[in-house]
């Protein structure tokens, strides 16, 4: 509360939504709502007014542990050089050869 | 120190130069985030007042289809409000400071909205130019630096052009009724016309902040340049209405294939966004008397939320 006007905006939740069969939940914004079942009404008229909708999550913004720019270097980094766990690695002209023998 | 802080700011020129985004918990300069919060703010403060001239009519539009489709729009006005206040959010100021700033007046909006609306023509009106200008004004400004802005102008602008298109269809309805109708969008064209050109803001030459804002992409086109923009896509659409600009000095230029005006009535503008347009007064007593009313809500959702938190704790 500030001044003489009353405010409890309520709490700060993230919205994920699935707007197709087999999507994944992508975060579509935030909303204010005090409890939870008030936060998925509300981001059901904030974020899905069209249909496209499948299904909702919502998840209070503070129970969300996120990586910080600080961080992200060395934390993704030990994955940079395991070149091997991508498909550019492997080489299969051998492979075909040896099919075409058989 | 401040050494530091000259690389950091070195560092981030270089990423918004590069096309990249930046985001709520990267670095940015002071001035940045004080420039993006007052932007946000003020655009979230525009679709919250903005939805009151047209809610005047939402009783007394003509059909119940009419009906449908303004409250259809002025919810989406309160949709694009609620994604703009949590993106400014996350530059660290707080719903509730917004909300104090605006209803305690110390916050701008555009000043389109101190304007009446004093016929049904004017939700035509509203649609066509005010929503063609925010589109105008919208779509660039999706391609902005700061990445919760543009993703909530990239939603906004998904649901503008129906705005638009319904604003059009009474226009020309309402012109197809009969020479009454066209009067009546005639009339009130002749009000809304120069204000919707002074919600591009001042001209270039005297926008102070234009040059740094720019290399910041928090501003992508000039003031001009996007309310040209709106000038020569309205101005053919009004003449193929057979409606008048009430501009005598409009013509056009085939040089440039483009329409000169004459000048905005800057004496105007700055009395409105000021706080002494015609409606400034009603619209922020209109939004404080909703906020009063919406007090015993806000309440009454704390103290069920309590409860149930309270059952669950004992439950368990
Ligand atoms: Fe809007
Ligand atoms: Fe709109």
């Amino acid at each position: 509360m500030s001044g003489e006007i009353e405010h409890d905006q309520g709490d700060l939740w993230e919205v994920f939504i699935q707007e197709d069969d087999n999507a994944p939940h992508t975060h579509a914004g935030s909303i204010r709502a005090a409890d939870p079942e008030m936060a998925i009404q509300n981001a059901r008229d904030v974020f899905a007014r069209r249909g496209k909708a499948k299904s909702m999550w919502v998840v209070k913004s503070d129970h969300i542990k996120a990586t910080t720019p600080d961080d992200v270097a060395p934390f993704f980094d030990p994955t940079a050089d395991k070149i091997y766990r991508h498909v550019q690695f492997y080489k299969h002209t051998l492979d075909d050869e040896l099919w075409k023998k058989r | 120190m401040s050494e530091n802080i000259a690389n950091l700011e070195e560092q981030f020129n270089r990423r918004i130069a590069n096309g990249e985004t930046i985001e709520p918990k990267d670095w940015m300069p002071e001035k940045y985030r004080k420039q993006l919060m007052r932007l946000i703010s003020q655009h979230a403060h525009s679709e919250i007042i903005g939805m009151l001239p047209e809610g005047n009519w939402i009783t007394r539009a003509p059909t119940l289809r009419r009906k449908l489709a303004l409250l259809a729009k002025v919810q989406d006005e309160a949709g694009h409000g609620h994604y703009l206040y949590s993106s400014a959010e996350t530059l660290g100021i707080s719903r509730e400071e917004m909300y104090d700033q605006l209803l305690q007046g110390k916050a701008k909006y555009s000043s389109i909205f101190n304007y009446p609306t004093l016929t049904w023509a004017d939700m035509g009106m509203i649609g066509w130019l005010v929503d063609g200008a925010a589109i105008i004004n919208q779509t660039t400004m999706a391609k902005c630096s700061y990445g919760p802005y543009s993703r909530a102008l990239l939603r906004i602008c998904k649901e503008e052009n129906f705005h638009k298109k319904q604003g059009m269809e009474i226009i020309a309805t309402l012109i197809a009724s009969g020479l009454k109708g066209k009067e009546m969008v005639q009339e009130s064209l002749n009000r809304f016309w120069w204000p919707t050109l002074m919600m591009f803001g001042p001209h270039d030459t005297n926008s102070p902040n234009s040059a740094e804002m720019m290399k910041w992409k928090i501003k992508l086109k000039s003031n001009d340049e996007l309310r040209q923009r709106f000038i020569d896509m309205t101005v053919e659409q009004a003449l193929e209405w057979g409606l008048t600009i009430p501009d005598p000095k409009l013509k056009f230029n085939g040089k440039i294939r483009s329409w000169e005006t004459g000048e905005i009535d800057w004496e105007e503008f700055n009395r409105v966004i000021n706080g002494n347009g015609p409606c400034n007064h009603e619209r922020m007593g209109a939004r404080r008397t909703a906020h009063e009313n919406g007090s015993w809500v806000r309440e009454a959702a704390r103290a069920y939320e309590e409860k149930q938190r309270l059952r669950n704790i004992s439950a368990a």
